[in-house]
């Protein structure tokens, strides 16, 4: 028995020692199903080539990656064993923040987490002094000088990749087979703090069991996404008889999960109207009083738009897959109502309504938003901008606890000099109705000194020198 | 939604109310006056989870993708300006 095993080995290209030995502990039959730890105890080296004649090299790398699994997970152990040292971390972190307070200054956490990195990498502890003195000396030659003028700065800054916009613009890019507004009708949008978006979409964020599994996904999708009575039915004018017959598709009925009730629930809306139920069919008739061919039209056209489910707005839901989540894309947006719905993701679901966001959860996520927003739609144009500019312009447009317009309805528009006002849109208007109102301007900004002539309060030109002639005097004396 | 619920938004950063003192020392150290104080409105969803009043400051830290954390205050206010 064992010389038919040894000979088929030989065939499958072992050499004629390792047959044989083979040979002596298993047959062929037994080799396929032998357990690969028991055969590499044996054979050790050679395993490879024996796996390999009875057709098992799949498994043996499955071996492998279990092996290589296990040295890593020894591995990270034995790097959690190392770090402990995670108590000097924190000494140095602490030791920087105590210099910096030590001296009264102020670095941004950022800098100080770069800062502990780099310091342990290259280990620099003991330089720690004069590292951070010079952090602080670098860090506050880069700060804005008091008086400067930063909103000209992000205006040009925004401004200035903005007419490269102009060239490419009302281009639409979607999500999925979403549309977008992008460019600069979108950044003109956000600026302007519009109540409605042109394109609102929602991105729907998915918890738990709903996150993994497509179908619960999509049960979430067609509880959202509104279905009228023409998705899921046919429906028919029948003239001679006066009356509507609604023929529902029991297949497109059970893809978005809708029972026959909900159908009748959602007809018994109707005014003035008579309901049939029939086997497959749902006939509906006007009343008496109102039988003519005009009602019927008209009724025709309301049953084909009654909502039978879904949250008001949003058109359409797609589902796509990212990474290992699904996540719901919504034509049209309604954030308050989407939030409620068990199984969406209520910390990480997003409208592109700004108005919807402040109105929800507040002044500060509006101003995130407005950010987000911005820059997501600079940054798709391939325009980098500094995102504190944009942080700047929320921060103006957000100042006073409701999102206002940068221009003349807003910003622009409130400024409280008569002559700045003027001298930025509708210059008549303004200087009448502050002449009626015997407004007073202070010249006190800068386009109102501009005008005037003189030098502007901003930079060098805000600061006013006086001598103290008191104690100038007593120091000459002395 | 909850109101509670709104705070743990990714949208959403901290808010608390500070202490008179705080306030005191606040707007000693930047030498200015409680109305010249950025706002936020009275009904603001958050202002009403964390149940501030009328007048109360409030810190903001919030997450900055140039500093890492940054602190900005609020107050809460009724007029719209």
């Amino acid at each position: 028995m064992s010389k038919i095993t040894e000979k088929a080995m030989i065939k499958r290209g072992l050499s004629k020692k390792l047959a044989e030995k083979v040979a002596s502990f298993y047959t062929l039959e037994e080799l396929k199903k032998a357990d690969v730890k028991e055969l590499e105890k044996k054979f050790g080296k050679d395993l490879n080539k024996i796996l390999k004649a009875v057709g098992r090299e799949i498994e043996l790398e499955k071996v492998k990656a279990k092996a290589k699994e296990i040295k890593k997970v020894k591995k990270k152990k034995a790097e959690k064993k190392e770090t402990p040292p995670k108590k000097k971390k924190v000494s140095v972190r602490e030791k920087i923040i105590n210099i910096i307070n030590k001296r009264n200054e102020y670095l941004p956490s950022n800098i100080i987490d770069e800062f502990v990195e780099k310091i342990e990498e290259n280990n620099l502890t003991d330089k720690i002094d004069i590292l951070v003195e010079k952090a602080i000396e670098e860090y506050n030659r880069h700060l804005m000088e008091p008086l400067e003028a930063c909103g000209m700065v992000a205006a040009q800054s925004i401004g200035e990749p903005g007419t490269q916009m102009t060239m490419r613009t009302f281009h639409y890019a979607g999500v999925a087979e979403i549309n977008v507004t992008l460019g600069l009708p979108r950044l003109i949008e956000i600026v302007d703090a519009r109540k409605d978006p042109s394109t609102p979409i929602m991105t729907v964020y998915l918890e738990g069991a709903y996150r993994v599994n497509r179908e619960k996904a999509m049960e979430i999708a067609n509880k959202i996404e509104v279905t009228r009575l023409i998705n899921i039915a046919e429906i028919e004018t029948d003239i001679s008889n006066m009356k509507i017959i609604i023929k529902p598709s029991l297949k497109s009925m059970e893809r978005k999960n809708i029972e026959m009730d909900d159908l009748l629930k959602a007809l018994k809306k109707l005014n003035k109207v008579e309901i049939k139920k029939g086997k497959n069919e749902i006939e509906i008739f006007p009343e008496k009083e109102n039988e003519n061919y005009r009602e019927l039209r008209r009724l025709s056209e309301e049953v084909k738009n009654i909502k039978i489910k879904g949250i008001d707005g949003i058109k359409r839901a797609i589902i796509r897959k990212e990474g290992d989540e699904h996540v719901i894309y919504t034509e049209g947006s309604n954030f308050e109502k989407v939030l409620e719905i068990e199984g969406v993701d209520k910390t990480r679901t997003v409208t592109n309504d700004i108005h919807a966001i402040y109105q929800v959860l507040g002044i500060e996520a509006a101003r995130n938003a407005i950010i987000n927003e911005a820059y997501s739609t600079l940054q798709e144009q391939g325009l980098n901008v500094d995102i504190r500019h944009i942080m700047l312009v929320a921060d103006l447009m957000t100042a006073n606890g409701s999102i206002r317009p940068i221009g003349r309805q807003g910003v622009s528009g409130e400024k409280g000099s008569v002559i700045a006002r003027a001298a930025f849109e509708i210059t008549v208007d303004h200087l009448l109705s502050a002449a009626r109102k015997g407004e007073v301007d202070e010249l006190k900004g800068v386009a109102e000194n501009v005008i005037v002539g003189q030098p502007i309060k901003l930079g060098t030109g805000s600061v006013e020198l006086a001598i103290n002639i008191k104690k100038f005097s007593k120091k000459v004396k002395k | 939604m909850k109101k509670k619920d709104i705070l743990k938004h990714e949208l959403v950063p901290h808010h608390e109310i500070l202490s008179e003192e705080e306030v005191k020392k606040l707007l000693e150290t930047y030498k200015i006056s409680k109305d010249q104080l950025p706002r936020i409105r009275f009904d603001d969803p958050v202002v009403e989870a964390i149940k501030a009043k009328e007048g109360d400051v409030i810190r903001i830290v919030r997450k900055s993708p140039t500093a890492g954390v940054s602190v900005a205050y609020r107050i809460v206010s009724r007029e719209i300006l």
